[in-house]
């Protein structure tokens, strides 16, 4: 998949909610239970299905955190396989139905 | 410490409600012989204003949330509660006697992303269940609703209250979750009703049969860690608190009023009249359970059991101040241990007195 490409949008099964700059998220699925530090929240906070992985890096993360950009692209697309992973974002090449945002 | 301990320990000290109980309506379809609500609606929240309700709690930082009541599918607009919550992205929990949910409910619960359903069954038989609930054939559609929400791939847990008219059938419903592949809880805590009526009290277990729930470890793990002796507090432990209730966790009434915990009916306010962070932030009750650490303690600060004991402050405030103690959980400390508390030792008792009241909750009266 060219990483142009990828779209990420959260999963309508999950749970989620922000203390003190991080998102607590948990799978009902398997109960699941994860924390995401700040620049995975930006990521996950991005996820509305229509803006490339590639975009959300560029704007979202190297504007806020002053990361290099290629590094933080290779960062953020791992972190978004994992999460892919366990049911917490869903991943396309096309655009996706974008979930509730909070 | 767990993940889910780590949030929970920031949470708390942060002062932000991680969690929150919502009774969305105290109508039932059961009549349980040890219910304390009364069942008649006097302005319960309208669909509107508990949609706010959501919001303001989403906003708020609350992550777990509890539908309970009274009988959840009592309200017609339940769904559409819960489909808000989940657009909130709340982890949404549920607490039913069932007997409402059929193939197209346990659907619904299914696509919704309900992350566990608790259901009321107080005995594997169905003549001691139905006479329980005063519903005739509550047994056998309780049991239906949860082969229906097993079959969705739902996590159920039964909660099986125990009393004397029940108190020989939890290893049997203990038995029944195995088999339909459930959780299973128990609970021995009766309360007063809410017009403070105490007569429901005579149904709690004597103290004496609590050493049996106890020392099964089935129920409690590991026996040893579970009934083990208390320790000494350390100077860190003084300076903890109770529990949760009022730190990061609260409970709503149908009618918008708010207290610490569902065991606390302490009111601290109205959200039909003030919005919920003005509450949970400024109200001076809020504040003052939230001031109370195990030094503050009047008995137990300096009881062997502070570390240990399950003290709910709630409880301690229906006996008469939240500072004080509560004989309900001596009793469970002393049948855990075998070891007397210090409510004990100041009374001259060996063994605890006996039935206590334990809980009533009264809706706080609306302005004319």
């Amino acid at each position: 998949m060219p990483e142009d490409c990828i779209y990420i949008a959260r999963s309508s099964a999950i749970a989620a909610r922000a203390l003190a700059g991080e998102m607590m998220v948990m799978n009902s699925a398997n109960s699941t239970f994860f924390t995401l530090n700040e620049v995975a929240t930006a990521i996950f906070q991005a996820a509305d299905g229509h803006t490339p992985l590639r975009e959300i890096v560029r704007n979202q993360i190297c504007e806020q955190f002053d990361v290099d950009p290629e590094q933080a692209q290779a960062d953020a697309e791992q972190f978004v396989a994992e999460l892919a992973a366990h049911g917490i974002l869903l991943v396309s090449n096309q655009p996706l139905a974008a979930e509730t945002t909070r | 410490m767990s993940l889910m301990s780590e949030v929970g320990q920031k949470a708390f000290n942060l002062g932000v409600p991680l969690a929150v109980h919502l009774d969305v309506t105290y109508r039932c379809n059961e009549r349980c012989v040890h219910c304390y609500l009364d069942h008649d609606d006097h302005g319960e929240m309208t669909t509107a204003e508990i949609k706010d309700v959501l919001d303001q709690l989403a906003e708020a930082g609350v992550f777990f949330l509890t539908f309970s009541g009274g009988e959840v599918f009592m309200r017609r607009d339940f769904f559409e509660l819960v489909e808000h919550a989940r657009r909130l992205m709340f982890n949404v929990k549920i607490k039913t006697n069932a007997v409402m949910i059929h193939e197209e409910e346990a659907r619904r619960l299914r696509a919704l992303d309900i992350d566990t359903i608790q259901i009321s069954v107080y005995s594997h038989r169905p003549e001691v269940h139905d006479a329980i609930t005063k519903l005739p054939h509550s047994f056998e559609r309780t049991i239906k609703a949860i082969r229906f929400l097993r079959e969705q791939g739902l996590r159920v847990t039964i909660a099986n209250v125990m009393m004397t008219v029940n108190s020989s059938d939890h290893l049997g419903v203990q038995k029944l979750a195995a088999e339909l592949g459930v959780h299973y809880t128990l609970d021995p805590t009766i309360t007063p009703m809410m017009d403070g009526d105490t007569s429901v009290l005579a149904l709690r277990i004597p103290g004496e049969d609590l050493p049996e729930i106890f020392h099964n470890p089935a129920l409690v793990g590991s026996q040893e860690e579970f009934c083990a002796p208390p320790q000494p507090p350390s100077e860190e432990d003084l300076e903890g608190y109770s529990c949760s209730a009022g730190h990061s966790f609260c409970y709503i009434s149908p009618y918008g009023d708010v207290f610490p915990c569902v065991q606390f009916p302490l009111p601290t306010g109205n959200i039909r009249q003030q919005k919920f962070l003005d509450v949970w932030n400024l109200s001076p009750q809020m504040k003052e359970v939230r001031s109370i650490q195990a030094k503050d303690l009047t008995v137990c600060s300096s009881c062997s059991h502070v570390t240990s004991c399950t003290r709910c402050p709630g409880l301690a405030y229906v006996e008469g101040s939240m500072r004080g103690p509560s004989t309900a959980d001596c009793e469970k400390s002393f049948y855990r241990t075998g070891v007397p508390t210090a409510n004990m030792l100041r009374q001259g008792l060996s063994k605890p007195p006996g039935r206590v009241p334990l809980i009533q909750i009264r809706p706080i009266a609306m302005p004319a």
